[in-house]
């Protein structure tokens, strides 16, 4: 096992099956994220005190902040090895064809999957350091350090900054389209998908991304358009 | 019916090649695709030029021989068709029509729109096959293989070895044609003894011959003359885990 697992990740096939396992893992991370967004709704006190729950998780079984900081390990660990195996293969396909075709390239199946999937992932992977600069480690946000996350998240999607929502909205779509190919095409990398259960797994994949892009665009859109303040 | 058809031509391996056009008139809209190309290339002979180099065998899409890329598509614009069995009327009069070789590295260009599919043969020698004695055929009902697995290993081996889904996958992935094998065998009794080795050692010959990796995007099977699915894919997956990762492989 040892010395097979290098060797299965050299493969094409071994590329992939990461991308599947570690794109999962990060379709759980952001639907737990999502909902935990969602707490905006509730009022300041119940956003507030998510957030400290999310540092004394496990306490005292744990010391402060463990669990979490062994799950931003995992997503960290997860990214990357999920980027490295996109970019790995996006760069053997390139090998794969030195000579392009003269004609147009007429696209008869899911067109848009390997050009969104691939400049897309760009995409969200700058979205992701502008998120952490914004509401991680307050570099980017209008209100620095000595305030709630509550407040930080108010003034951040301020109707005056209109554009940091379109950013943050433009991105959440990308993801959307993201997983409504991923899901789908995970299921078919680890060999699940049947002719039979097909449409199924197509249903889930839109369902998942539409969740996921409703779930996260409805808090800055409620900022901006001051239903939450 | 007359056209404009401009074809890639290239003297050789190290030749640079490029897109020659050549305006045919008079062709029967019962012609095959492959017809039309015999009628120009007479017309080229007569002329004293260079006929052009095209791969063709059965012309019954059986083979696997025919290999043009038209207009972009491989095998043309008519599903589940090979190049052979498309015919003129699929075409309007007047039209363009591009002819290019397949494109992937692994598949290098010999002559115009042949190229060198021996890559896939040696995909087929690392494992493309079950050990078995020979001599006469054994008794039908000696083995019995379960009604939904002979239907889909049926399926699978439909395939004609042809490549059309490497040259429509926009990763030069051979995947499809590398799932159908192994599902084909890997369905039946007599491919079990060699399943997970087979797996293993086709997938690594087809990495090591230049192939790209799947990234599901499904052209493959759009563009196979054979409707092959894209479910001979998750098998092959499926396969090379437990090989692997499941440590099946011996
Ligand atoms: C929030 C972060 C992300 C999530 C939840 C996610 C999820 C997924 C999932 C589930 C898959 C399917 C795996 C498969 O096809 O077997 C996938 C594929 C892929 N992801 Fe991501 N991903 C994320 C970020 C990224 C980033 C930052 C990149 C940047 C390079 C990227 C690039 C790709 C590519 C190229 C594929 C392959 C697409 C294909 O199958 O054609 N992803 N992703
Ligand atoms: S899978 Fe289809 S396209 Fe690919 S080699 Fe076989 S018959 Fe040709
Ligand atoms: S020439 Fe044999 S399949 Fe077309």
């Amino acid at each position: 096992m040892a010395i097979a697992i290098p060797k299965v990740y050299r493969s094409t096939v071994g590329k992939k099956a990461v991308m599947a396992v570690t794109g999962a893992i990060l379709v759980f991370f952001l639907l737990a994220h999502m909902i935990g967004n969602l707490k905006v709704f509730l009022g300041a006190d119940d956003f507030d005190h998510y957030s400290e729950w999310l540092r004394t998780m496990g306490e005292p079984a744990v010391p402060h902040r463990t669990l979490l900081t062994v799950l931003e390990i995992v997503l960290v660990v997860a990214v990357i090895l999920h980027m490295w195996s996109a970019t790995s293969l996006a760069l053997r396909a390139r090998r794969a064809r030195p000579v392009k075709y003269q004609s147009r390239k007429k696209s008869h199946a899911q067109g848009y999957a390997t050009h969104t999937m691939r400049y897309g992932g760009v995409i969200i992977l700058l979205f992701i350091v502008w998120h952490l600069l914004d509401l991680t480690f307050h570099v980017v946000n209008p209100k620095g350090d000595g305030y709630t996350p509550y407040e930080r998240v108010v003034a951040d999607f301020d109707a005056s900054r209109w554009y940091i929502t379109v950013w943050y909205v433009l991105a959440v779509v990308l993801v959307g389209l993201h997983l409504n190919h991923g899901v789908w095409s995970a299921f078919n990398t680890l060999g699940w998908r049947t002719p039979r259960n097909d449409r199924t797994l197509r249903g889930l994949a839109f369902a998942v991304a539409g969740v996921v892009t409703l779930g996260f665009i409805s808090v800055p859109l409620s900022v901006t358009f001051g239903w939450v303040s | 019916m007359k056209l404009t058809l401009r074809i890639w031509r290239q003297k050789g391996p190290g030749d640079k090649g490029a897109m020659v056009e050549y305006p045919v008139d008079g062709i029967s809209e019962d012609a095959s695709f492959l017809e039309m190309l015999d009628v120009l290339n007479e017309e080229l002979i007569a002329k004293g030029e260079e006929p052009v180099a095209f791969d063709h065998d059965c012309r019954e899409g059986i083979c696997g021989m025919c290999s043009l890329v038209i207009n972009g598509t491989p095998h043309g614009p008519e599903r589940n068709t090979t190049t052979c069995q498309l015919h003129m009327r699929k075409f309007r009069d007047g039209e363009v029509i591009d002819v290019e070789p397949w494109r992937a590295k692994a598949f290098p260009v010999v002559k115009d729109l042949v190229v060198d599919r021996g890559a896939f043969d040696r995909i087929i020698k690392s494992g493309g096959f079950i050990s078995a004695p020979t001599g006469t055929a054994p008794e039908a009902h000696s083995t019995p293989v379960p009604k939904p697995d002979a239907d889909r290993a049926f399926e699978a081996a439909e395939c004609i070895g042809c490549g059309a889904c490497v040259a429509a996958c926009p990763n030069g992935s051979a995947s499809l044609f590398l799932g159908a094998k192994v599902t084909h065998l890997g369905l039946m009794p007599q491919g079990q003894p060699e399943r997970w080795d087979r797996v293993v050692s086709m997938l690594e010959t087809h990495d090591a011959e230049g192939f790209g990796g799947c990234t599901n995007t499904g052209e493959c099977t759009v563009a196979c003359p054979k409707g092959i699915p894209l479910d001979v894919i998750g098998r092959l997956n499926h396969d090379y885990i437990k090989a692997t990762a499941g440590g099946r492989k011996q």
